[in-house]
């Protein structure tokens, strides 16, 4: 198979070590090689962060570059936009559909850009959700990426039980089942 | 045992310390390498600590190999800068077990305040590096890197980069291997460094490097892989990677050893191909000693010296492929600032009305050099903050830094800034230094320092009292306040910059990230009394924003409860909401 290519994007502390965690778990489980490329450090601070994920037969680059994601998955809007290039012509972006504004946004040195979902769905497949809202609902807003993830999992090479066991294993032992409930809400969104 | 799992690059470094028999581990905590002692710890077969600062690491490694046991000291690019002085030393003085130095070089920057290669500072120092490509990679070359230090009595360097750090892949598991002590025995000619000794010894590092530009030559480490000859390319570490996506038909010799170079195997490569390429991340030192034995080969004439390398950069430069990619769109960027609740953001919202200077460091803090808090005016590196500051005062006089003050960490200030203060005192300057003291290493996500009371293991030790060390060193004037207490924090600096005498304030409260438990209190904006005046917006918390309406929100996700904003309004239409 031809190496499959994912990227994560968010504002850093916003979870996107976690989830490439999970998904690092899960493509060994699977029996693929994979390389993960993650950031830590000062961008961690509130600044954009990317992983890239990689897996197939043999990886050798642990980047995805532009133009070649499968799928990307975005834990805030303006990020997604920031990173919709990366895309290959069919790709899919899973967004969750929540604002935060940069600092220059902030200081009014730059304006939060509008109509980025509607915009992205002209050129790819766009598919969004209030993960805060859904999390919230389930009691506990941190869970927010995990529903992300169920939704990205409609669009990736693995199985649920595959999905359910890998998060069983990387997430702490007393927010498994809420991890689990979380990753149902976001699989049966776009059923 | 042979499990196969995946592997951070850095917990792959620690695995293979572990393997090697490794029994002493130290390092001082930066961004691309402070997850290698954090997954040492893990082992108990080790001990690992935090020391101050890398100097101080490599020389507890360097007793530790001394008295017979293999040893690891590692550390970011710019900690070897600390640490180079035992390394140039130790270079001569060669090991009794094995030393092994990991040092993670940071090609785009992604947390440095430089881009410097490693490779030319272990030149200088003429000590061996090797360079792996992947996780399966650093956790084999750890472990090859102590069988070379002892076999050749020499430490050896393994040089990381953020990627290799930062990337997960898989590895294959081994056993340890116990390594048993080696007696220590007193050698008068290897171990005291006199010049009469290094004489001796400058020689025995002349010859070690001519014995391994030859062995090199078999390591299996350093290996050509023969295809189309019409292209050959030398490279190294995670290029290579780069490399087989970009160019999978070409020849490739891939140097797992880049100090010192195997150079018949080179010659060999070069002979047996039609264009030779050398593609290294930063600077060209494989290239220039290539060139310099008179082979023909392309390099940095159309490769940057700036910044990581990828598949897609290979294809254009060297194949001429013209890639065609959708431009990024025109978005806001997003640079990385100081967390909602953060205690330097209420520091520097003080010494932002104050109008006053800050000669800053390296951490977290260095985040108040921007907008809108546009507190710190420099950054150098560790302990730079009070020493420069100090410097100013005797070009300019004393007068001319009462609006200035030092702003340093809790970490940074054990690390290199007491020396500084020490100097300050001693040569009797005024400055005012502010330690910003949030109990823990904040920006390398909260490692423990002499200070915070709990070793790397998280065993209860002693905790360094900052207040009695200013003391000791014999500043008269230190005041200890909580970094929320804005009113007298103000008062309190306008009284310090003004005295003609060095004053250090320790302004204290935890990183607020150190607190996992959910928050207890948020604050929110009773939209009735608000005025808009945005006072509250003057620091910059990402909490709070504007909405199109002009009305100022909190956002619930992201409050922390540090009440910051509520100080700050004068209309007192910031109100505690509290949720337990």
């Amino acid at each position: 198979m031809e190496t499959k290519n994912i990227m994560i994007v968010g504002v850093g502390g916003q979870g996107t070590l976690l989830t490439s965690r999970i998904l690092g778990g899960l493509t060994i489980h699977a029996g693929y090689d994979v390389k993960l490329s993650e950031v830590h450090g000062m961008a961690q601070r509130g600044g954009s962060v990317v992983t890239f994920v990689r897996y197939g037969e043999k990886v050798y680059e642990p980047v995805v570059e532009e133009g070649q994601a499968d799928v990307l998955i975005a834990f805030e809007r303006l990020e997604a936009k920031r990173y919709a290039h990366f895309l290959k012509k069919d790709g899919v972006i899973l967004v969750n559909d929540q604002k935060i504004d940069p600092m220059p946004v902030v200081i009014g040195a730059a304006k939060y850009p509008e109509n980025i979902i509607e915009e992205l769905e002209k050129n790819y497949r766009v598919y969004k959700v209030n993960a805060m809202e859904e999390a919230k609902k389930l009691g506990n807003s941190k869970v927010f990426n995990v529903i992300v993830l169920g939704m990205a999992a409609q669009h990736m090479d693995f199985s649920k039980e595959d999905w359910l066991t890998v998060i069983e294993r990387t997430v702490p032992a007393k927010t498994v089942e809420l991890n689990k409930k979380a990753f149902e809400v976001g699989y049966h969104l776009h059923n | 045992m042979t499990e196969k799992v995946i592997m951070l690059g850095n917990e792959a470094y620690a695995r293979g310390a572990y393997e090697a028999g490794c029994k002493v581990s130290a390092a001082y905590p930066g961004t691309p390498s402070t997850e290698i002692s954090e997954n040492i710890v893990k082992y108990d077969e080790i001990y690992s600590e935090w020391s101050p600062n890398e100097k101080v690491a490599m020389e507890v490694a360097i007793g530790a190999s001394i008295s017979g046991v293999r040893a690891l000291a590692s550390m970011k690019h710019v900690g070897l800068n600390v640490a180079s002085d035992p390394l140039f030393t130790v270079a001569y003085s060669g090991v009794n077990g094995g030393l092994v130095v990991i040092v993670a070089d940071d090609p785009g920057l992604y947390s440095s305040q430089n881009e410097q290669d490693t490779r030319a500072v272990a030149r200088a120092a003429k000590v061996p590096v090797l360079e792996p490509s992947d996780s399966a990679e650093a956790k084999e070359f750890v472990k090859f890197a102590f069988e070379l230090s002892e076999k050749y009595d020499t430490p050896v360097i393994v040089r990381s980069t953020t990627r290799l750090s930062h990337s997960q892949g898989m590895v294959e598991l081994n056993d340890r291997t116990e390594i048993e002590d080696k007696p220590y025995v007193r050698d008068f000619a290897k171990n005291v460094m006199m010049p009469a000794n290094a004489k001796g010894r400058h020689l025995v590092v002349e010859s070690r490097e001519i014995a391994l530009t030859k062995d090199g030559c078999d390591f299996p480490i350093n290996h050509i892989e023969y295809n189309d000859r019409k292209i050959g390319i030398i490279t190294s570490g995670i290029p290579y990677h780069y490399v087989k996506d970009a160019l999978p038909e070409a020849s490739v010799l891939k140097l797992g050893m880049v100090n010192p170079l195997p150079k018949q195997l080179i010659e060999e490569f070069a002979a047996n191909v039609e264009k030779l390429f050398i593609v290294e991340e930063l600077d060209p030192i494989i290239e220039e000693q290539v060139k310099s034995w008179g082979i023909l080969a392309i390099g940095k004439e159309i490769l940057t010296v700036q910044g990581e390398y990828s598949a897609n950069l290979l294809r254009k430069a060297i194949k001429g492929e013209n890639i065609y990619v959708i431009p990024s769109a025109q978005v806001p960027n997003r640079p990385p600032i100081l967390c909602p609740g953060c205690p330097h953001r209420s520091v520097y919202s003080v010494l932002n009305k104050l109008k006053i200077h800050g000669a800053g460091d390296i951490g977290c803090y260095t985040l108040g050099a921007v907008a809108p808090l546009s507190v710190v005016d420099t950054t150098i590196c560790m302990g730079a903050s009070i020493s420069s500051l100090h410097g100013m005062e005797k070009a300019k006089g004393k007068d001319y830094i009462k609006n200035w003050v030092a702003v340093i960490g809790d970490s940074t200030f054990m690390h290199t800034g007491i020396n500084s203060l020490i100097n300050m005192v001693y040569n009797k300057g005024t400055g005012t230094v502010m330690i910003l003291d949030n109990s823990t290493t904040g920006m390398t996500g909260h490692q423990d320092h002499a200070a915070t009371g709990k070793t790397l293991k998280g065993e209860p030790t002693y905790s360094v009292d900052l207040e009695e060390l200013c003391r000791a060193v014999g500043v008269k004037h230190v005041y200890v306040i909580n970094a929320f207490d804005t009113m007298n924090l103000e008062k309190v600096v306008k009284e310090a910059v003004a005295m003609d005498e060095v004053a250090v304030i320790i302004a204290q409260s935890p990183c607020v990230l150190l607190d996992k438990s959910p928050v207890a209190k948020q604050f929110c904006v009773d939209t009735d009394v608000c005025k808009k005046c945005g006072m509250c917006m003057k620091p910059g918390c990402p909490a709070i924003t504007k909405r199109d309406d002009g009305a100022i929100v909190i956002n619930d996700t992201m409050c922390n409860g540090c009440g910051l904003c509520e100080t700050l309004c004068k209309f007192n239409a910031i109100k505690p909401v509290h949720l337990r």
